[in-house]
């Protein structure tokens, strides 16, 4: 791989021994995946933030580095609400660790909002045509398919060296010729909201790591298309898809080899097939809540009371910035928590069915925190949690 | 004999191989405390890697595995250095920010060496020398 006469300075050890190694791991990724030379990101998004996932292992290595952040970096979910952690049922060991783990990324510069939808809170950190190092796959299929940025799923520590030496590898996503489409995905439906994750659902398990080009009879909007993006990297590994008149184009007189139809019965089958009316906890926000969502979920709720256990994940600059609807969720009864979800917090793992509107979550509940999972719109979510199912 | 191979992450270190043919993760089939092998899927199942040349195919598995390694090493059970047939991202990243000497793209034979013989792995000459 070509380095530049700074880069070889810092690969020599010349700015010390944190960014020789941090080199290191990005030249060695360079080299197995066959990159030319590195590039400059705009934006860093660091997995490897729950402690759940990372444990003493993964704190260790974190604590122990030293440096800055040369580019403006935030960080994946924690596993717990960083304040109201209490009332998630956190145990104190546990949160003491993921305090220490957001400390020691808070030392390295990095900003501490924990979320997986960076793109809700800050414009500036991915724009079209911009490189970008970022981990969260729900994130990163966003980033490339709906914002038209560039970005390959990198994990905790390949992001970690980005963002303290500003660089990435140029391979795989950043580059036209990995970015055509393989698939082409006609769906004659007439979807709608968590549809489009049952949609992703179904597409990652088919196209796998493939670059599906949606047909579509609507046009999704922001949420939809977060929510397609996420359940298609969970059920696949999906890291970038087109919609037709609805995101950037690919490149140009690319066509796809592979054809598949999908019908509005495939959708309902996923409905059918997870029923979530026996759930004992109702999840909402994953990927994390936008400020439309929780307005919808505030209407749907419209002063009842929750006879179930009903979570709102979202993001900390979501909830401060309309305090209302906060509280008119909480109100119910519901509980908006804030830098974590249910995929990553341990506090998922003593119910025994969560019901969910999203098809990332479907994937990840049943492995990731042993509970059953159910799968419903957002209104058949919130009925559930009123008890008017 | 003296094979050449391509570095991955830097170093020098010499000790006694410890061969298989099955891939390994990290997270799951190494006890991070002890450096022994608890998958008993595994072929290596009840050895420990502590000090030894580990030479397997590849990495597999969760990219937590990266971070296991770095807790081997931390706790002087890591291996001496690790020589793969096509290293992947979980054991590079490991192997870097551990400070373990790790070499690939040595010929597939490599496989065949018995466990015990005395490998040193030299990232600056990108060659393994065998006893």
């Amino acid at each position: 791989m070509y380095l530049s006469r700074e880069e070889e300075a810092v690969s020599r050890g010349e700015r010390g021994e944190t960014l020789r190694r941090m080199m290191e791991i990005l030249v060695a990724l360079g080299d197995i995946y066959g990159a030319e030379r590195l590039i400059p990101v705009r934006s860093v998004q660091i997995a490897g933030v729950s402690f759940k996932n990372i444990g003493d292992a993964g704190l260790e290595w974190i604590m122990d580095l030293s440096g800055r952040v040369v580019v403006p970096s935030i960080l994946n979910p924690a596993g717990m609400d960083l304040c109201r952690w209490q009332e998630m049922g956190i145990a104190e060991d546990f949160a003491a660790k993921q305090q220490a783990t957001i400390e020691a990324y808070r030392r390295l510069g990095v900003t501490i909002d924990c979320t997986c939808t960076p793109y809700q809170l800050y414009d500036s950190l991915a724009r079209q045509g911009d490189h970008l190092a970022w981990s969260e796959s729900s994130a990163v299929s966003y980033a490339n398919s709906v914002i038209g940025a560039r970005t390959n799923r990198e994990g905790g520590p390949s992001a970690l060296a980005a963002a303290l030496v500003g660089k990435t590898p140029l391979f795989g996503y950043h580059l036209d010729e990995n970015r055509k489409p393989t698939h082409l995905v006609n769906v004659d439906a007439n979807l709608k909201g968590s549809d489009f994750g049952a949609l992703g659902f179904l597409v990652g398990k088919i196209v796998k790591d493939g670059v599906p080009l949606f047909r579509l009879q609507v046009k999704p909007v922001k949420d939809e298309l977060k929510a397609l993006g996420a359940a298609m990297a969970a059920s696949g590994s999906v890291a970038l898809y087109y919609v037709d008149g609805v995101t950037p184009s690919p490149p140009n007189d690319s066509e796809p080899g592979e054809k598949i139809t999908l019908q509005m019965s495939d959708i309902d089958e996923v409905y059918e097939k997870y029923p979530g009316n026996d759930a004992d906890i109702v999840a909402l926000g994953c990927p994390h809540c936008s400020h439309e969502e929780l307005q919808r979920i505030a209407e749907l709720l419209e002063e009842g009371k929750v006879q179930k256990e009903l979570w709102v994940c979202t993001a900390r600059k979501i909830a401060d910035s309309c305090p209302d609807l906060v509280k008119r969720i909480e109100e119910c009864g519901a509980r908006v928590f804030c830098d974590t979800c249910m995929v990553v917090s341990p506090a998922s793992e003593r119910y025994q069915k969560m019901m969910v509107n999203s098809g990332k979550a479907l994937v990840y509940i049943p492995g990731l925190c042993g509970v059953r999972a159910g799968f419903g719109s957002l209104e058949e979510c919130i009925s559930v949690a009123l008890g008017r199912n | 004999m003296e094979i050449k191979c391509h570095k991955v992450a830097s170093g020098c270190a010499s000790g006694p191989a410890l061969v298989t043919k099955d891939s390994i993760s990290f997270l799951g089939n190494v006890n991070p405390e002890t450096g022994v092998v608890v998958d008993p899927a595994h072929e290596l199942f009840g050895q420990c890697i502590a000090g030894k040349v580990l030479i397997f195919p590849g990495g597999k598995g969760s990219t937590v595995g990266s971070y296991v390694i770095y807790q081997l090493k931390k706790r002087g059970v890591a291996p001496a250095a690790m020589i793969n047939l096509r290293s992947e991202p979980i054991v590079a990243v490991g192997a870097i920010i551990s400070g373990i000497p790790l070499v690939d793209r040595v010929a597939q034979d490599i496989l065949k060496l018995k466990s015990g013989v005395l490998v040193e792995v030299d990232t600056d000459r990108e060659t393994v020398t065998i006893e």
